[in-house]
């Protein structure tokens, strides 16, 4: 059933099995790692709920399954960083400091969302936590962050840019041309490309002839890796070389995260154009699943403690949800303003 | 073109935006430039000659062809402070950007915060024999998006001073310089020249009997009917708008109360042109002043042709104005 889209090396594969990469990080780093995996998953069966309800305006857009290409990504930025999330990276969001209040005013047009209103589900940002909101259009954040990247160079800093792409995505020519734009400027912009088996019903073999998104690279004369997406330490430790490369004037790279996406494109998508096995398939690899297992078999947590910071997450949640709830919609007449700065 | 004498000291339209560049480039560090062969080459029409020299290459970045690439990029650093200043080596290429700047940056203050302080330019227009994708008016294709601002200079004064405002503004503005004028528009420059603001549109000629709203090149096709048909003893109104977006609505309406007969003049094919907007405007806030139908004189609804006669057909003219002139007086 993989022939649809690349698999991994077959070592990595073989790896990924049973065992997670081998990291530098330490026992606290990890445990927030499976913190905010966690979390994202949690906030999105809220939102699912919360959709079935009736309350989100809108599509839903899940990233079930790949939390770990987020959560272990984003983990990897430092403070001066920017990032340009898109629609599945709720986990990224996350990790940077967003708030699940905030995404679910946002999908519920509250008036005390983080756009107060005026746009939806994910699509927001805030620069003072290095985050840039994407549009719908896929592959235009790619040279918008290669600009932020532009600007720290000339400003003198150091900030790297990270943005992510679909497998689909990266069929637009915005991806092209941000990354040969990044690459002849030797730009330190790092772009995940998560090849997640489908952009909407189209699967990837639809997309591009070549079996790896990462043999792009090449052609842009940059640095590119294959990763286990649904390995976060894994994902984590890729980022972490990249960031340091675009850091240290080495330019940009391209990360193809293989994972899958566990559900449709939204939340009224059945994914019925999926088959079954490649579900049960990628349902057996599940990042969050693996990851507390290795806790658990490296002794780093006790399943006590894992327990408790999902416990301790839904308890968080019912607030957060309530707070949404109980927002009003904005005034009609709030739509006015703000078309120039 | 009788508006195109100069004195001795007089510098040319292309000449007056370069130098908005220069000074801008001056006094703000952020100020940079990037486009298409604007580095080394000094750009398709040399506006940009000598910056790479005096400003360095990370201030005048010259690009791989990849026009979205480059407003994207333009964006990106407007967000985080920078103020970049894009050049379209030809003002139709503009289209491939056209994403870039209609969905990312025209309401990105409006949904989340962050202006972008960015200017597109490039030269736009046609009379030059250029054909069809060097010769084009695109303002019609970007006037309908919210958060954007046009602007579309026909003197020498404004070139530069909507250049400097256009660079100072917080919101992506899209500069249409017109090609057609870049050598033959000459006037003197003060030693610090104005800017001016963006939004406010000029009376370029008094005149009590029709007004014709213009812009850009066929502000000086306006003029210089305006002289003849002085002649047969009507005195047009001129405007010039010199701001597509946001309308002078006032300016326009004024004149329009004034003079009672309205003619909007512009080098775009007919249909979805600014001159419908402007036309329909006056006739929602005007009509009981109007003595006449709004009329406008455009473009043909065709691609621009090459041949010149073909061209001379398609576009504008002195002749074509004269004539609708003498009919609108009628009513």
């Amino acid at each position: 059933m993989s022939k649809n889209f690349g698999p991994l090396h077959p070592k990595a594969q073989e790896e990924s099995a049973d065992r997670l990469a081998a990291t530098s990080l330490g026992p606290e780093d990890q445990k927030r790692l499976y913190h905010f995996m966690t979390l994202t998953r949690r906030v999105e069966a809220r939102l699912s709920n919360l959709y079935r309800q009736g309350k989100v305006v809108g599509g839903l857009y899940s990233g079930h399954g790949q939390e770990a290409t987020s959560v272990g990504s984003a983990y990897a930025l430092g403070p001066d960083d920017f990032m340009g999330p898109i629609i599945r990276n709720l986990g990224s969001m996350l990790v940077r400091g967003v708030q699940p209040r905030e995404v679910m005013t946002q999908y519920m047009a509250r008036g005390t969302s983080p756009t107060g209103g005026k746009d939806g589900n994910t699509h927001f940002g805030d620069l003072e936590r290095g985050l840039v909101a994407p549009i719908s259009m896929l592959g235009a954040l790619i040279p918008v962050m290669a600009g932020v990247a532009l600007a720290g160079r000339m400003e003198g800093k150091d900030w790297v840019a990270l943005t992510y792409i679909g497998d689909g995505g990266t069929s637009t020519g915005d991806f092209h041309e941000g990354m040969n734009f990044a690459a002849v400027e030797n730009l330190p912009l790092v772009v995940i490309a998560e090849n997640n088996g489908y952009a909407y019903s189209t699967p990837t073999r639809k997309q591009m002839r070549c079996r790896d998104i990462v043999s792009k690279a090449v052609g842009y004369g940059i640095a590119g890796e294959i990763v286990d997406g649904n390995d976060v330490l894994a994902v984590y430790e890729a980022t972490r070389r990249a960031v340091e490369r675009g850091r240290q004037g080495g330019g940009p790279t391209l990360i193809e995260s293989k994972t899958f996406r566990m559900k449709g494109h939204a939340e009224h998508d059945d994914a019925g154009y999926v088959p079954e096995e490649l579900f049960e398939e990628w349902a057996a690899k599940d990042p969050i699943a693996r990851f507390e297992k290795h806790l658990l078999s490296t002794e780093l947590a006790s399943q006590e403690e894992l327990d408790g910071i999902a416990a301790e997450i839904e308890k968080s949640l019912d607030a957060e949800v309530d707070f949404a709830l109980e927002s009003p919609f904005p005034p009609a007449e709030r739509a006015l303003e703000g078309v120039f700065a | 073109m009788s508006a195109a004498a100069g004195g001795e000291g007089a510098v040319t339209y292309l000449a007056a935006i370069r130098r908005a560049m220069w000074d801008a480039m001056e006094s703000d560090e952020r100020v940079f430039m990037i486009g298409e062969d604007i580095g080394t080459y000094g750009g398709a029409f040399r506006v940009t000659q000598g910056f790479l020299e005096r400003f360095g290459e990370e201030r005048v970045i010259d690009t791989p062809i990849s026009e979205s690439a480059i407003v994207g990029a333009a964006i990106g650093a407007a967000m985080m402070g920078r103020r970049p200043v894009v050049e379209m080596q030809f003002i139709d290429f503009i289209a491939c950007a056209f994403n870039q700047i209609v969905n990312f940056a025209a309401p990105n203050h409006y949904r989340w915060g962050p202006a972008v302080p960015m200017v597109v330019r490039g030269p736009c227009g046609g009379n030059v024999h250029g054909s069809a994708f060097h010769s084009q008016n695109p303002e019609g294709f970007f006037h309908r998006a919210p958060g954007l601002k046009i602007v579309a200079p026909a003197t020498v004064a404004d070139a530069y001073g909507l250049m400097r405002s256009a660079i100072d503004d917080l919101n992506p503005v899209l500069f249409f310089e017109h090609k057609y004028l870049y050598r033959r528009v000459k006037a003197e420059l003060p030693e610090n020249p104005a800017p001016v603001d963006i939004g406010k549109a000029r009376i370029a000629r008094e005149g009590k009997d029709l007004s014709v709203i213009t812009y850009g090149a066929m502000l000086h096709v306006a003029l210089e009917a305006a002289e003849i048909l002085s002649g047969d003893g009507i005195e047009l109104e001129v405007l010039d708008l010199r701001t597509l977006k946001p309308l002078d609505d006032e300016a326009i309406l004024a004149t329009v109360r004034k003079t009672n007969r309205v003619l909007v003049l512009n080098e775009e094919p007919r249909t979805g042109s600014l001159a419908g907007e402007v036309a329909a405007r006056i006739a929602e806030s005007a009509f009981e002043w109007l003595d006449g139908p709004v009329q406008r004189l455009t473009c043909l609804d065709t691609p621009v042709p090459y041949s010149p006669p073909m061209e001379a057909f398609y576009l504008p003219n002195v002749e074509k104005l004269v004539a609708q002139v003498r009919q609108l007086s009628s009513y």
